[in-house]
């Protein structure tokens, strides 16, 4: 039986599909009490006065406290990624105690018997601030005489980073092109609101919540209240979106379990949208200065780019290390002689920006791949020939980059070619030319994204080297049950990715058992014990071969009873089909009989344990960097700026596949999140500081009539760095699109003069650009 | 307080609610239906559309009192003898979820837009399904589902 690359249905399927779900939101405890936040309507202000006596005197209202009443004990929310020597990591009360620094910090809290009295009773809560000056543009906040939003100081961090000689790659070079690029603020958008509820025994904590990592929570809830270790557990249940917004140590986690140790009963917390808005980590957000040195025939001499990177207030989980991920990006899949990466963080008062889907390596592939089709221009050349000229061959794999990385596998050729065929590339730009001869109203544009990026992540000494305050390891353990089925416990934390099928093909495979005889269990710390958790595309490319790593010693545990009981060398047992079976004989046991024996215990060799399981960690040699080229074609109407997609064509190379509906699913919804960031969305900020966009009428999800079909279709170079030869996948698709959009609309209006247009390219901006 | 009637998912219930009370809330806080999940609070994500009646609405605009002896369906109550309505196995088979937490109120919309039209195009499917958003799926697998879903409705009305 071969269960990888099959397209299976999912497991996970039936129970969301039929509302048995275990959304946190969902969860009761006896006695459970809710809670809900009073949130700061200022950017930038000192908290004079907090009175919460009114509050505590309505009906249902148990407690209310302000940040006075934690100050003591709430510690300071966690950065675990400290980037540079200079880096300051200012003190992040989770409470706001005496100065807020952005709209929506939470400054007060009720705890009630209903979530309606709770919300209530925060109107009766008073509270007076010394509005302070807002500091929300990245330029002025970095001027001597900006105000602050610490005291030390608007800058967070800078970094730089040099390979091979820059000024002589921009010395006397033929072309050079010199860009800004503003990468706008996102907010990620999981349809799932955060929830968490915390409950106590008075001796030890539970803590569910809608999170990414339960793992990493558990451990840094421990060191920011001083609560014991192993005194806390943590539950993922089921956990509906992510991208990236659920890998944080939120305030409302510590500050529920705070109030759940303080009280003594379950508290629950549920956002809502425009709650959550405000105050879920934001993604994105820099100004990026490339510049491009080429010859005359388009090769790349070398690249410079300086970013600014808008932090917000202050340094989430892994706030500052979100630009770093694009640091070895931006030269993508080309080749040159030298490269310079400058990056300052800035302090603004606005909501920490942190992790959203592709973290870094969006807003790389965004600033080169523009860049790219700029260099085109200027050369008069085809945008896929000028990156012919410049990419990593098939033949020169493993290629070490001039960022420092070693690209294992890649086959840029294949992918473009196959892309193109299924554009129709040459029949689309033979339609583009005639439209522009026509002076047609409604313009074709074509773009193009020939992206890579690093994911995996990671291993564990390149983190160490890159000053990750954590590993990239991943836990995986299998254990075969007496009556032969098969418990699959992974570090991994899924929230929509399919692990419980996609563990289950791996370990058919392995074990030569049925798929359906497969359990998958994850996302509590109590029963999978050890993890890194699910972010960076790395739940296969690491915690999947953590699963088959532990397959394998339980097969070779099975191995072991087999040729006892079989009595027979270890070497002379066949295995396949989950039989081991003497070589030349009809003598045989099943994985399942072994699994029954190792339970008895009846008869065991000597020095073999009783049970059929094990357990296994990997930690990958190498990131693994999935490709692909995206084309993507776009009308625009030049009369009203409308932009639309007429098709789009993804080619990605993940790699070998597990479950290639899986696969497709995450190209689907990655592409359509890099759509959006080019046609849709935005954070919006006045100039005071409040955020326009809090509700999902103001901010723009795409919906169904936004966005096109998409054709998706993969080439296949194995990674080398991990035996299934899986790249990961859940990005790819966020990385590649939204240059291939913005490259669309800028070759459409091209002929007007036009070189960029600011994403989102609403039609407004396009309407305006040309006029 | 206003007493209310109400029929969800084939079970009568009589509840005493603040007028204030959101359909969606009663469903979820008083009946013990977290099926129906919330996913914003302005009416835009259709995450806990319901049939209110047989017409799908968002119960998250809807008053309890307003549905006051109404019939109520969600997505515990549409499967018939431990299987799943077609929609629900059409989103299965065509992968059409992820997370799931849209999924409830995908599913819903998808049902109520085939009473309007039976058998849609792609077109006809997006725009019918507007008012509910995914941020998994890029809704491509959805589409293919409610297409799928038609055809097995339209086969189920026709055999029957």
């Amino acid at each position: 039986m071969t269960e990888v690359g099959k397209a299976r249905k999912r497991k996970e399927d039936r129970r969301l599909l039929t509302g048995h779900t275990q959304w946190t939101d969902n969860l009761r405890q006896p006695g459970m009490l809710h809670v809900m936040f009073l949130r700061s309507p200022m950017a930038h202000a000192r908290i004079t006065r907090v009175d919460v006596s009114a509050a505590r005197d309505l009906p249902g209202v148990v407690a209310a406290f302000g940040g006075q009443d934690f100050a003591a004990e709430q510690g300071s929310l966690p950065c675990a990624w400290p980037v540079s020597e200079d880096i300051v990591i200012p003190d992040h009360p989770p409470m706001a105690v005496s100065e807020v620094r952005y709209v929506g910090e939470a400054v007060a809290c009720v705890v009630a018997t209903d979530h309606y009295l709770a919300a209530d009773a925060l109107e009766a809560i008073e509270v007076d601030y010394e509005p302070l000056p807002a500091v929300l543009d990245m330029n002025e906040a970095l001027a001597p005489d900006s105000p602050k939003v610490h005291e030390a100081g608007n800058q967070a961090y800078t970094v730089k980073i040099t390979s091979g000689d820059v000024e002589a790659a921009f010395r006397d070079a033929p072309v050079v092109i010199d860009r800004t690029y503003i990468q706008q603020r996102l907010i990620p958008s999981a349809m799932e609101p955060r929830a968490v509820l915390a409950g106590t025994d008075g001796d030890s904590f539970t803590l569910w919540s809608s999170t990414q990592i339960p793992h990493v929570l558990r451990v840094m809830l421990a060191v920011v209240t001083g609560i014991p270790e192993h005194k806390i557990r943590v539950i993922a249940p089921d956990v509906g979106g992510g991208f990236g917004s659920k890998l944080q140590v939120t305030a409302e986690e510590v500050l529920c379990l705070l109030l759940t140790k303080r009280l003594g009963k379950p508290v629950k917390w549920t956002e809502s949208r425009s709650e959550g808005n405000l105050t879920v980590h934001h993604g994105r957000d820099q100004i990026q200065h490339l510049r491009l040195a080429a010859e005359a025939d388009g090769r790349i001499r070398g690249l410079q780019v300086e970013l600014l990177a808008d932090m917000g207030a202050y340094l989430m989980l892994v706030t500052p290390g979100i630009p770093m991920l694009g640091a070895s990006m931006f030269n993508a899949i080309y080749k040159m002689d030298a490269y310079e990466f400058g990056c300052t963080g800035v302090f603004t008062t606005k909501m920490p920006t942190d992790a959203y889907r592709g973290a870094g390596r969006p807003e790389a592939t965004y600033g080169i791949e523009r860049v790219m089709d700029e260099l085109a221009a200027e050369l008069r050349l085809d945008p896929l020939e000028v990156r012919r000229r410049n990419w990593i061959k098939h033949d020169e794999f493993p290629y070490t980059t001039i960022s420092g990385l070693t690209y294992d596998s890649g086959n840029y050729e294949a992918a473009t070619d196959k892309a193109m065929a299924l554009f129709g590339y040459d029949k689309l730009r033979a339609e583009q030319a005639d439209r522009r001869d026509r002076g047609d109203p409604v313009q074709l544009g074509i773009g193009v994204s020939t992206f890579t990026e690093m994911c995996g992540l990671a291993p564990s000494r390149m983190l160490g080297a890159a000053n990750y305050g954590a590993g990239g390891w991943e836990h995986g353990s299998v254990r075969m049950l007496p009556t032969g089925k098969v418990e699959v416990i992974t570090g991994t934390s899924p929230h929509g990715q399919g692990h419980a099928t996609a563990w289950s093909q791996i370990t058919a495979d392995a074990l030569g058992v049925p798929f359906e005889d497969i359990t998958v269990l994850h996302g509590d710390t109590a029963i999978a014990h050890k993890g890194m958790d699910t972010y960076g595309s790395r739940s296969l490319t690491v915690g999947g071969i953590a699963v088959l790593k532990a397959c394998d010693k339980v097969k070779d545990k099975a191995r072991k009873l087999a040729s006892h009981l079989l009595e027979c060398a270890p070497d002379d047992l066949e295995f396949a089909e989950g039989v081991f079976k003497v070589k030349g004989t009809d003598s045989q046991k099943t994985i399942q009989e072994l699994a029954y024996a190792a339970f008895t215990a009846h008869d065991l060799p000597e020095g073999v344990e009783a049970g059929l399981d094990s357990d296994a960690t990997f930690d990958p040699e190498n990131y693994s960097f999935p490709h692909g080229t995206h084309l993507c074609a776009v009308e625009v109407d030049t009369e009203t700026g409308m932009a639309k997609i007429r098709s789009y064509v993804a080619v990605d190379d993940v790699g070998a596949v597990v479950n290639p509906l899986i696969v497709e699913g995450q190209i689907h919804g990655g592409i359509a999140q890099g759509v959006a960031q080019a046609l849709y969305e935005e954070a919006v900020y006045d100039s005071e500081g409040n955020l326009l966009t809090t509700t999902m009428a103001d901010y723009l999800l795409p919906t169904a009539m936004d966005l096109p079909d998409f054709v998706t279709d993969r080439t296949e170079t194995p990674a080398t760095s991990n035996p299934l030869g899986a790249k990961g996948v859940g990005e790819a698709g966020t990385i590649a699109s939204t240059p291939a959009v913005v490259n669309a609309i800028v070759d459409a209006l091209r002929p007007r003069g036009i070189h960029d247009i600011q994403m989102p390219c609403t039609p407004e901006r396009i309407w305006r650009a040309l006029r | 307080m206003p007493r209310m009637a109400i029929t969800v998912d084939g079970v009568k219930y009589e509840e005493e609610v603040e007028p204030r009370l959101l359909l969606v809330h009663l469903l979820r806080e008083r009946l013990g239906k977290t099926g129906t999940p919330v996913g914003c609070d302005t009416s835009n994500c259709g995450a806990c559309t319901v049939m209110l009646d047989g017409k799908s609405v968002k119960s998250c605009s809807v008053l309890a009192v307003q549905a006051d002896g109404c019939d109520v369906v969600t997505i515990e109550g549409l499967g018939a003898n431990g299987s799943m309505h077609p929609m629900q196995q059409a989103f299965h088979e065509e992968h059409a979820l992820q997370c799931g937490y849209c999924t409830p109120g995908m599913v819903m919309a998808a049902i109520d837009l085939l009473r309007d039209n039976p058998d849609p195009s792609e077109d006809a499917i997006r725009e019918g399904l507007e008012g509910n958003l995914c941020r998994c799926t890029g809704y491509c697998n959805i589409v293919r589902a409610v297409r799928r879903g038609a055809q097995e409705m339209g086969q189920a009305v026709r055999t029957s």
